[in-house]
């Protein structure tokens, strides 16, 4: 089914701030299995010049994908989300995301594409502090695939 | 920012220390808890096989946050990455065992940038296969 085009350079409002935790921070280091001390020692995150601990650099998808989920479940856009995979990402850095950041999310539709029968959606989540400044920005391409004949 | 490998001494095609990393179903579990990705592609055999999958998969995330280590290890500082980017090109299937599955992460040094920044090539595989495709991260040395 072809999305609804109109949909391309929507963007939505800023997310309510998400509070960065340095016990969330380390269990997510945990889970990747990554012992840099970065991320889990004050002391070692400032030898390195870093106010706080600072999180692994795929952390900030946890908050933009949650953001990006608000934008493809719209129901105005036509997206069936149960055949959605992931397709690309990226992340380009201001700073690393650390302890003690209240981050906000402001989602794009960069574009909508159909290639082969599948819908590609591209998806840029700019992540903001609370003063405003620039801290990463993701971008996800999220491919619904096509659905089976008959 | 202070990464412990310095520019001036890094050419194009300086190979970085290759990593291996194993992923069980317990790992997925603990990643989808700290993530929050609780998709039953994950975690449900039962649920992987009815939409196609040959068996329950890594979560794309996981591996991306897996074969980074590879670059911030030898950066030193995590903090000196400033672009990190991949495409999923096949899924890291992790079998109900107590082997699971390894990720087997090479990377090398592509270009050398301005402002003391390289790019690094990252190569995946797992179960012979290339898992992650245009693997790329901007690293910025001291």
């Amino acid at each position: 089914m072809a999305l609804d085009q109109s949909f391309v350079g929507r963007t939505y409002p800023p997310t309510e701030p998400y509070e960065v935790g340095r016990e969330k921070i380390r269990e997510f280091a945990e889970a990747i299995g990554d012992a840099n001390p970065a991320y889990t020692d004050p002391d070692a995150a400032k030898a390195l010049g870093h106010p706080d601990v600072i999180a692994p650099p795929t952390f900030a998808f946890a908050i933009t994908f949650k953001a990006a989920g608000e934008v493809v479940q719209d129901p105005a856009l036509g997206l069936d989300y149960s055949r959605v995979v992931h397709g690309d990402q990226k992340f380009a850095y201001e700073r690393p995301v650390r302890a003690g950041d209240r981050l906000s999310v402001v989602s794009t539709i960069e574009s909508i594409k159909s290639l082969a029968g599948n819908d590609v959606i591209d998806i840029r989540g700019e992540v903001r502090d609370e003063s405003g400044e620039h801290v990463v920005t993701a971008h996800t391409k999220l491919v619904a695939r096509a659905a089976e004949e008959g | 920012m202070t990464a412990k490998i310095a520019y001036d001494e890094v050419e194009v095609g300086t190979e970085l220390p290759p990593q291996t990393f194993p992923v069980r179903r317990d790992t997925l579990v603990r990643y989808a808890g700290a993530s929050g990705d609780f998709n039953p592609i994950h975690w449900n055999e039962r649920f992987a096989k009815e939409v196609g999958l040959p068996d329950v998969i890594a979560h794309g995330m996981f591996t991306m946050a897996e074969a980074v280590r590879v670059v911030t290890d030898w950066a030193g500082d995590p903090g000196a990455l400033t672009e990190y980017g991949v495409r999923f090109t096949k899924p890291v299937v992790v079998p109900d065992d107590d082997e699971g599955a390894l990720i087997e992460v090479s990377a090398k040094v592509a270009a050398k940038l301005e402002d003391r920044t390289v790019r690094v090539d990252l190569t995946a595989v797992s179960g012979g296969q290339k898992v992650l495709g245009m693997s790329r991260a901007l690293v910025r040395l001291a």
